[in-house]
């Protein structure tokens, strides 16, 4: 259960060196064709919530804003911090034309809502593929309403990003314009990736009583207060799906903290103490300040254990949380791991991860849906965590699912979260036993 | 660009999404990037369909663009029709294909397929949903129909019609069909196609068989059925049976064209609408003001059977499709309004907020910006959300249609008696006016939002623009605001529009008691 004896005076680095080990000790099932993914655009339904002061506005076809009300549902009608600047025949004519157009787009919606401080203009697959520069009107733009409103810009196409990258895509953004952190100053924590601000805070007050006084978030929830960053920022990712904001930070020296993703006991736990001891935290502090939550977490998956143990799951791709969540429900709930999928493996970052893979656990990466569908109905798993477009489908055919987008949406993180998650897993699979129709 | 938060309409390819979907054995092959897909869940989970759309996607990446999308779109093609073995497909570009140029149809054409190909066109930049279903289903009836097929002579034999345009997706089509098959069998009219729902490519090759066709939805069937009347000189029926009007107007068209005798389904008792309609309790319903907004279609029907079946007074009238506007600007004349065509949804709340109706019919964005204003709605037309595709029957068609109209409009309205005590005691603490109507949980009584006063929501109407420099509300004086208050809230809002359009006539600098009933005075008919 604990995960303390496998990680005792286990550095980063230490673990990156026995990489190669266990990569070759894992083969992955690498597929291309029909992809069912939602492409990086979604990642605005949960980072406008985020972001307070934050407005996305992406520059793309009917399609993209028809996407985005399908994925937004009711959001659409509270004022949401989105809109889709649609493209008509007219914009596809002449460059020139679209650069015009899109200022008068920005201006009168700067017009309309003066309490946007930050726009994003986001980038679809249209304008890519007219190489509409997004980035040059980013530039003009902001010369103009700086210091109103800063104006970045970031692709959330479905050709360059899947789903939750669209949020990697967007805080990749945001890091050249962190303010600097002097080159002096003492080590700071950041904690990448957004989160819901139930759980954000629940971490925030453990590294406090842990000592660790300086933490930022990135996103933080005012785009324009964000943290610093520089070679004393010590980063810790708390969602798997973010390896070019990753990369943007350690090319502002900031060093990333090896450890398993914050799911369940052992992930919380792990997340913890490396964080822990990265700032040199005394141990016993570390533990004293975790063993709470840790025990509740223990209490709270120990009632839905029963109803898990033994069943089999199999993961379509859909957010990269599939090796995390698979890691959790088979380390503490007993679950039997049938395939693994995801868009995009990041094996440096899911390394810790993949260690604790049972040997018979088929990973795939990328997608040939058919294919992989006939795996699922050779399989037969006792539950199938897949997207809208395949739950129905497949519970037509008597298999039991669970809809993934829900795991991106739900406070899942951190200890108190653990059961919440365990249940989103188990409610399916009490439904099926229940019904008697 | 068009600045846009919410569409009514998706893409055109939608629109043929949802005809292959409709269809059996049919197979979409569209090219379009990664995340395309998302209109997959439309179909799954809003219309909670058990199987996948008949759709194959090439879902291409950026790092397919320029080398292999053409040889990417082949391989899904060759896939599917192998997977699948559908018995025709059709093939085309989402918007970004559009853009890259690889032309679906010769690239589909040069592979010697072993089922018909049927090329699409929909031009994402310019067209949209409904009319990308109109014209999906015009290219398969086109390419599919056999020409060769010639009608048997008519003696000693059934007339036989096609029923065209009920989809996928579509609001109450399932229903509608059910009750529009009720009404031919009781003309003694055969079906000889429904079509795109249920039917195969093989069923299409058949279309010509018909004596006559039935335009349930022109939005998607009208394009289909002018090339029958052109190519099999197939006449067809094209009153829609929305309301019980309008479903004797059809069964009299149908049983026109079949030779038949339109008495037993006129004489059909399940009608129970236009007693519904008389009883007293209606009486309350009597120039009601409704604001009316969706497809052209529901659009019209609705303003009918609201001034002609239930005394409404229609005070706003419009739909979202360019297209069908003729028909909607016709029947706003006859309403004595000024018809609202537009697909701007912001445009749709000023004139809801402009008219105060009493009651908005309209579509899943009409049914959040009356609960933002605080009206009464009820929905009539796509698009709609996952309640309107419910599990029991629930046609707009036919007279079973009018039953469950009039139940869905008058539910959101406070019951006739009800209004009548609330009005006569609502100096009585416990009839607070934002007690609501006793069957709506929803409507329990309000916590104000605002701390300062308790407002019923129709305050937040802004008034009409009006040329003075002054804001309106300022115009009031409090005695004559505090005597507002006391008129239910019901009909408040078109009070204080009417008072203060009355004021702005007269040239009057404020609102007393006296401008108030003055008003009231003037405008009482």
């Amino acid at each position: 259960m604990s995960a303390a004896g496998i990680l005792d005076g286990c550095a980063a680095e230490l673990v990156r060196n026995d990489r190669p080990a266990a990569e070759a000790a894992r083969p992955v099932l690498r597929e291309r064709g029909q992809r069912e993914v939602f492409c990086g655009l979604t990642g605005i339904i949960w980072l406008h919530r985020k972001m307070q002061d934050a407005f996305f506005l992406v520059v793309g076809s009917r399609t993209c804003a028809h996407l985005l009300q399908s994925a937004a549902g009711v959001m659409i009608f509270a004022e949401p911090r989105f809109a889709t600047a649609i493209m008509e025949e007219r914009d596809l004519a002449g460059m020139v034309d679209a650069q015009d157009e899109l200022d008068r787009v920005v201006n009168r919606l700067l017009e309309r809502r003066p309490d946007i401080k930050t726009l994003f203009l986001v980038g679809s697959c249209p304008s890519e593929v007219i190489k509409l520069d997004l980035a040059k009107a980013a530039q003009r733009l902001g010369a103009v309403h700086m210091p109103r409103v800063r104006i970045l810009n970031y692709s959330g196409s479905g050709i360059e990003t899947t789903f939750t990258q669209g949020e990697d895509a967007c805080l990749s953004a945001l890091v050249p314009v962190m303010p600097a952190l002097p080159a002096d100053a003492p080590k700071e924590l950041l904690i990448v990736g957004s989160l819901p601000d139930i759980v954000e805070d629940q971490f925030l007050r453990l590294f406090a009583e842990m000592g660790i006084a300086k933490v930022g978030c990135l996103p933080a929830r005012n785009a324009r207060d964000l943290p610093s960053v520089g070679a004393n920022t010590r980063y810790l990712l708390a969602q798997p799906f973010l390896g070019e904001t990753a990369m943007a930070l350690e090319g502002r020296g900031a060093q990333r903290i090896e450890a398993l993703f914050p799911f369940g006991v052992d992930g919380t736990s792990d997340w913890l103490r490396a964080a822990g001891e990265a700032f040199g935290i005394d141990r016993a502090l570390t533990e004293q300040v975790i063993a709470p939550g840790r025990a509740r977490a223990a209490r709270a998956l120990a009632n839905l254990r029963p109803q898990l143990e033994g069943k089999r799951i199999t993961f379509l791709p859909d957010s990269q949380l599939e090796v995390p969540l698979a890691r959790f429900l088979q380390d503490e709930l007993g679950m039997e791991l049938v395939e693994v999928g995801t868009p995009y493996l990041h094996r440096a970052h899911l390394a810790r991860e993949l260690d604790r893979f049972g040997p018979n656990v088929r990973l795939s990466e990328g997608q040939h849906l058919d294919r992989q569908l006939d795996r699922v109905r050779a399989d037969r798993p006792d539950i199938t965590v897949c997207g809208l477009g395949l739950a129905n489908p497949l519970e037509g055919e008597g298999l039991t699912t669970k809809w993934a987008i829900e795991l991106v949406f739900s406070p899942i993180h951190g200890f108190d979260q653990a059961a919440d998650l365990a249940e989103l897993f188990a409610r399916p699979l009490r439904r099926r036993d229940m019904l008697e129709i | 660009m068009q600045l846009a938060v919410w569409t009514y309409e998706g893409p055109p390819h939608v629109g043929a999404m949802r005809v292959a979907t409709a269809m059996e054995k049919l197979h979409y092959v569209l090219h379009a990037p990664q995340g395309d897909t998302y209109a997959d869940l439309l179909f799954t989970m809003i219309e909670r369909r058990g199987k996948r759309p008949p759709v194959t996607y090439t879902t291409f990446e950026a790092r397919d663009l320029g080398k292999d999308t053409a040889q990417i779109f082949q391989d899904a093609a060759r896939e599917a029709v192998a997977r699948f073995k559908p018995q025709a497909i059709i093939v085309g570009a989402s918007c970004t294909a559009e853009l890259i140029q690889d032309d679906p149809a010769g690239l589909s054409e040069a592979m010697n397929l072993p089922c018909p190909v049927i090329p699409l066109e929909l031009p994402s930049y310019q067209r949209k949903e409904n009319w990308g279903a109109a014209e999906t289903f015009y290219q398969i009836v086109r390419h599919l129909a056999d020409k060769s097929v010639v009608r048997e002579p008519r003696e000693g034999r059934p007339a036989r019609a096609n029923i065209l345009g009920p989809t996928a997706l579509g609001f109450r089509h399932r229903d509608d069909l059910v009750e529009i098959r009720k009404i031919l069998a009781q003309l003694g009219v055969e079906v000889n196609l429904v079509a795109p729902l249920g039917a195969t490519p093989e069923d299409i090759k058949n279309i010509g068989a018909a004596d006559f066709n039935i335009v349930l939805y022109p939005e998607i069937a009208d394009e289909a059925a002018r090339w029958l009347e052109r190519t099999f000189a197939q006449p067809a029926v094209r009153t829609i049976p929305i309301g019980v009007g309008a479903t004797r107007s059809f069964i009299a068209d149908v049983a026109e064209l079949a030779g038949a005798d339109p008495t037993p389904a006129l004489g059909d008792t399940s009608s129970r609408m236009p007693w519904w309609s008389r009883s007293v309790d209606s009486t309350y319903l009597t120039s009601k003001r409704v604001f009316i907004f969706g497809d052209a279609t529901h659009a019209v029907a609705a303003a009918r059977i609201a001034r002609e079946e239930l005394g409404f007074e229609v005070c706003g009238l419009g739909c979202y499709s360019r297209e069908f506007a003729r028909e909607v600007r016709a029947e706003a004349a006859r309403c004595g309004i000024e018809p609202l065509i537009t697909d701007d949804h912001l445009a749709v709340e000023d004139a809801i907020a402009a008219a105060a109706p009493e009651l908005v019919l309209g579509t899943q964005m009409e049914r959040h910006i009356a609960k933002r204003l605080g009206i009464p709605c009820a929905v009539i037309s796509a698009p709609v959300h996952v309640q309107d595709f419910p599990a029991r029957h629930s046609p707009q068609m036919g007279f079973e249609g009018a039953n469950v109209i009039f139940d869905t409009w008058v539910h959101p309205l406070v019951m006739g008696l009800e209004e009548h005590l609330l009005t006569m005691f609502r100096e009585d603490f416990e009839f607070s006016d934002e007690a609501g109507a006793s069957h709506h949980a929803a409507h329990s009584p309000r916590k104000a939002a605002v701390p300062a006063v308790s407002e019923a929501p129709v305050e937040d109407i802004p008034a009409p623009a009006m040329e003075t420099a002054e804001s309106a509300g300022s115009l009031w004086t409090a005695e004559a605001e505090r005597e507002l208050k006391k008129i239910p809230f019901f009909v408040r809002g078109k009070a204080r529009r009417n008072t203060e359009n009355f004021a702005h006539a007269e040239g009057r600098q404020e609102i007393d008691l006296e401008t108030l009933y003055d008003a009231k005075a003037h405008y009482a008919r």
